[in-house]
């Protein structure tokens, strides 16, 4: 397959105008868990043009239960697995990684430049550094964020909520892990994805949920 | 009266925002404040006095991802 070939098929999947919105775009990942590894993966396909990946971590036994790595990428850094995993379902797609612990201090200059930004990490504590940090700075990012999407209940009470026009949220807003609630692929993957629809509304223009 | 996230508090509005938390039993590191369309940084939460007519959402995060 040629780049112009995959280009041509996702305008003729997307329309020209779609495709080009997309692909002109930039998007920042911050955690590459349940959460960011498939949102990240959705937003490439979507093709978006530039992404960002952010994490310390590496792969893990454990994270094969919802996470978009496979046995092959275990102890490899996350940053590099899922820029693999996206090269191989976008080759044109250009990625910036950072093997980095996202703190307080440095957030702002890490991110800065990017329009919208995936709030993507698994902690409380860190969600809402990142919300609070970024959202109070001068970057004027868009933040998606995510919060409750533990256990198997139902799928429908995953929800996107606009806070503001920075402040986008998606989940239940409940279900954490602190109520010793496993994380499981589907509704992970429920809460990815209304965070990379959220996100690829934003890109496209639009506003509202 | 202020509106709380979505809800109209009526004891809330002339204290700080600090003792309303702190009611509530909100942690500080697990949330973000929003007040009026805007996030409000964490070192004013003691200062910030809520008015009558406010709008706040705070928003709880849980842990998962």
């Amino acid at each position: 397959m040629t780049n112009s070939e995959f280009i041509n098929a996702l305008i003729r999947r997307h329309g020209k105008d779609i495709y080009d919105r997309l692909i002109s775009s930039k998007v920042a990942v911050a955690g590459l868990g349940g959460l960011g590894s498939n949102v990240a993966l959705a937003l490439a396909r979507a093709g978006v043009g530039e992404m960002f990946l952010v994490d310390f971590d590496t792969v893990d036994i454990t994270n094969l239960n919802r996470q978009q790595y496979d046995i092959s990428d275990i102890g490899k850094a996350k940053t590099t697995a899922l820029a693999k995993k996206i090269r191989s379902v976008n080759p044109i797609v250009r990625i910036r990684h950072k093997k980095i612990r996202v703190t307080e201090k440095n957030a702002v200059e890490l991110f800065r430049g990017y329009e919208l930004v995936c709030e993507c990490f698994d902690k409380a504590e860190n969600k809402a550094m990142l919300i609070n940090t970024l959202l109070t700075s001068d970057i004027g990012s868009v933040v998606v964020s995510a919060s409750g999407m533990a256990g198997c209940g139902t799928g429908n009470t995953i929800q996107s909520r606009k806070i503001n026009d920075r402040f986008y949220i998606c989940g239940d807003m409940v279900s954490g892990i602190e109520e010793g609630m496993a994380l499981m692929a589907p509704r992970v993957g429920i809460c990815a994805m209304h965070q990379a629809n959220t996100a690829l509304r934003l890109l496209l223009g639009e506003k509202e949920i | 009266m202020a509106k709380i996230n979505g809800k109209e508090i009526t004891e809330a509005a002339g204290g700080p925002l600090s003792r309303y938390l702190d009611e509530k039993g909100y942690k500080r590191t697990y949330i973000a404040v929003e007040v009026n369309g805007g996030i409000l940084p964490k070192t004013e939460y003691d200062s910030y006095i809520i008015n009558d007519e406010d709008v706040i959402e705070i928003v709880n995060f849980v842990g998962g991802g």
